[in-house]
């Protein structure tokens, strides 16, 4: 019995890996441009990019016409399930036999990071508007890599610098043991401590933890003033969620998620998130333009989209709008037009593409509102504060990236 | 202040008690998975699938019918089970004279059915549900903030595993339950409804794999991968306490539960994998489980 249950088990784990494998061949062909929107659509991710970015991705071909310098345009998609491995192969697969001329969205760092390897390597271009991590326009900065709607550095600007105005000196982590989850946590570190503040501990939990009481006592036990939430997607839903459970919030010790959009709202409930500060590169309820694209995006998918929706959006748009500058699909000079043109959209405002590939843009430091202040479905934030792009992101000089002189 | 390996006493307790607290839904889960198995021989993956089902029927009972969680506690695993019954009736019961593999398959496609189903539906971030009035708040213990609908977790899933164990090992209804697994042919041949013992045996597995969705419900977010995200730990404590045996799933469920809150103190990045790595261990030196007969 026991020999077939391994059997089985092995069976069973060698047909998910082939599952995935096929889920993605699609035909090749030439005179097109193909881009590929490669992230997590069904793990804790799914939510924060996931399909919805996809069709983001698709109202941007559509909105453009669906053609550019006469050629048709495609979007392809894959899931990576938050593994660099699964990523690496597909990414290898387009970039080599299916033609496709460029990959974005690439939620989850360490994912962002392998494929941006592989577009350096192979001369391709991506544009990464669902991963984190500074690195991506750091020590491992790409000619052909752009990082478009956020990073580590403007959330730890963001809401660590709100929490810290508001008198949170002491911090202790709870951090997602990867890339990502170091990068936020050593950069909002950094800031808490140029501003006098101390980080008396830190622990790091697995990715898609789904109990947290234990790393949650470690926290309330350290005393400190914030616990900062270097983590994302369901990870912080449920992390917020057992902290009130654990009376950590009614004790006096303050919350800080540093990584946490709309969608992760949504799914929490105003009752939960009420008074929690985020930092987002777009919001839908801002003005005019970002309504409009909202309103636009919900009819499609059902739900109002978040920074890494529109931020798809914006960088598939500008992508297109590069290649019609350069007049051709080069990969030299597409990157060479989309690091000139300033980016100026419902997303972002004056943005700027610095060396190091980083688009700079202004941030929005948002709080969730109190459920009886919601006026409508999806209206679940105030605006406290418009961040600079200057300020939000990084001096591309300091960031480590060779490209810069 | 009184240290236990480099910590403090108070915090060493706290993690214990939330090992425990742990523990209680591997164990609810595992005893079901147990129960499934050591008497149809069927290795349900479909497991997590049902705990998740149990977890969204809470929140569907009470966000259209505004059905409250005590009754959820009863409706959810009634009407989970029933699902699991007619599972069983209509499609699994034709698998019985195949290899196991063939049952292991059909439970794996069904759960992921199932929770892709739910996922286009839902979302991946999922849903909140909230704590029921009564059981809100806290209480301090001294060494630590215990929450009090926690400790009503752990209270009422060893009152459902004593409850299982009690059923299967002490009554009638079990002794032909197990005399059925034994020999079914002669069984039937007293006049007993096999076929109908083994519809009610998946059901209950499945009941109860809901009732521990609902208690989770609360807790976690009500999301179509908390499923998933569960099972497969919970099929190593069923290995480890040795394939079959209840007592031994219950048992194994709050000591690895306890093992892992542990981890989480020393070396937290490990905490996920400690229990397979127990469970490697335990395949090594004792292949038939911690509690299980050799076959």
């Amino acid at each position: 019995m026991r020999k077939t249950l391994l059997t089985s088990l092995a069976v069973l784990f060698a047909s998910t890996g082939l599952a995935s494998s096929i889920a993605f061949a699609q035909s090749a062909s030439d005179g097109k441009v193909k881009i590929g929107i490669l992230n997590d659509q069904s793990g804790v991710y799914a939510d924060f990019g996931g399909k919805s970015s996809v069709e983001a991705a698709k109202m941007a071909v559509e909105d453009f016409g669906g053609k550019v310098l006469g050629a048709p345009i495609e979007i392809v998609d894959a899931d990576h399930q938050n593994k660099p491995d699964i990523a690496s192969n597909i990414a290898r697969q387009w970039y080599d036999t299916e033609q496709v001329d460029a990959i974005m969205e690439l939620t989850t760092s360490s994912v962002a990071l392998a494929v941006q390897a592989i577009g350096k390597e192979k001369k391709k271009i991506d544009i990464v508007t669902g991963a984190a991590t500074t690195d991506l326009t750091g020590k491992q900065c790409s000619p052909y890599g752009f990082h478009w709607a956020y990073d580590t550095h403007a959330l730890a600007v963001g809401t660590g610098g709100a929490l810290v105005k508001q008198g949170g000196d002491t911090w202790f982590f709870l951090t997602a043991d990867y890339a990502f989850g170091y990068s936020l946590e050593q950069q909002t570190s950094d800031f808490v401590k140029a501003n006098g503040g101390k980080v008396v501990g830190a622990v790091r939990h697995p990715l898609a933890t789904t109990d947290f009481s234990s790393f949650l006592l470690q926290a309330q036990s350290s005393g400190a003033k914030v616990i900062g939430l270097a983590n994302a997607g369901l990870d912080t839903s449920n992390a917020i969620k057992q902290a009130a459970e654990f009376g950590i919030t009614a004790g006096g010790q303050n919350l800080a998620a540093l990584l946490f959009t709309l969608a992760e709202v949504h799914g929490l409930g105003l009752e939960a998130a009420q008074g929690l500060t985020m930092t987002e590169g777009y919001y839908w309820n801002l003005d005019d333009q970002s309504r409009a694209f909202g309103k636009k995006f919900f009819e499609r998918t059902k739900k109002m989209p978040n920074m890494v929706h529109a931020g798809t959006y914006s960088a598939v748009t500008q992508y297109l709008k590069a290649i019609e500058k350069a007049g051709t699909d080069d990969t030299d000079a597409v990157a060479k037009a989309l690091h000139e043109m300033p980016v100026d959209d419902f997303f972002a405002r004056g943005g700027t593409v610095a060396a190091n590939g980083r688009m700079i843009h202004d941030m929005y430091l948002l709080q969730a509102k109190k459920p009886a202040d919601s006026k409508e479905p999806w209206d679940y934030f105030n605006v406290l504060a418009t961040i600079p792009g200057k300020e939000a992101y990084m001096d591309p000089a300091k960031s480590g990236c060779e490209l810069v002189k | 202040m009184v240290m236990i390996f480099g910590i403090p006493l108070q915090a060493f307790l706290g993690q214990l008690l939330i090992g425990l607290i742990n523990g209680s839904f591997y164990a609810l889960l595992s005893l079901g998975l147990a129960v499934i198995f050591g008497l149809l021989r069927v290795i349900n993956f479909a497991h997590g699938a049902q705990y998740m089902l149990g977890a969204f029927v809470a929140m569907l009972l009470l966000q259209y019918f505004g059905i409250n969680y005590w009754f959820a506690l009863v409706l959810g695993p009634l009407i989970v089970g029933l699902f699991g019954a007619l599972i069983e009736r209509t499609m699994l019961s034709r698998l019985y004279k195949l290899d196991p593999l063939y049952g292991l398959l059909f439970t794996f496609g069904l759960a992921l059915t199932i929770e892709g189903t739910f996922r286009y539906l839902y979302g991946a971030a999922g849903q909140p549900y909230s704590v029921p009035s009564q059981l809100a708040g806290g209480t301090n213990l001294g060494f630590m903030f215990l929450p009090i609908y926690r400790g009503w977790v752990v209270v009422v899933s060893l009152v459902a595993c004593i409850g299982t164990w009690l059923l299967i090992e002490k009554t009638k209804l079990g002794s032909y339950l197990r005399a059925a697994t034994e020999n079914p042919v002669l069984v039937q041949a007293f006049g007993v409804n096999v076929p109908m013992l083994l519809t009610f045996t998946y059901g209950l597995g499945a009941a109860l794999a809901a009732f521990a969705g609902v208690l989770a419900a609360p807790i976690y977010q009500v999301s179509p991968l908390m499923g998933s995200n569960i099972i497969i730990v919970v099929f190593a404590v069923v290995v480890v306490g040795g394939m079959g045996s209840i007592m031994g799933a219950i048992l194994t469920g709050y000591m690895l539960g306890i093992a892992e809150g542990l981890t989480k103190v020393f070396y937290p990045e490990a905490s996920n994998i400690v229990i397979f790595v127990i469970m490697a261990i335990v395949l090594l030196l004792r292949p038939a489980g911690l509690f299980g007969r050799d076959a």
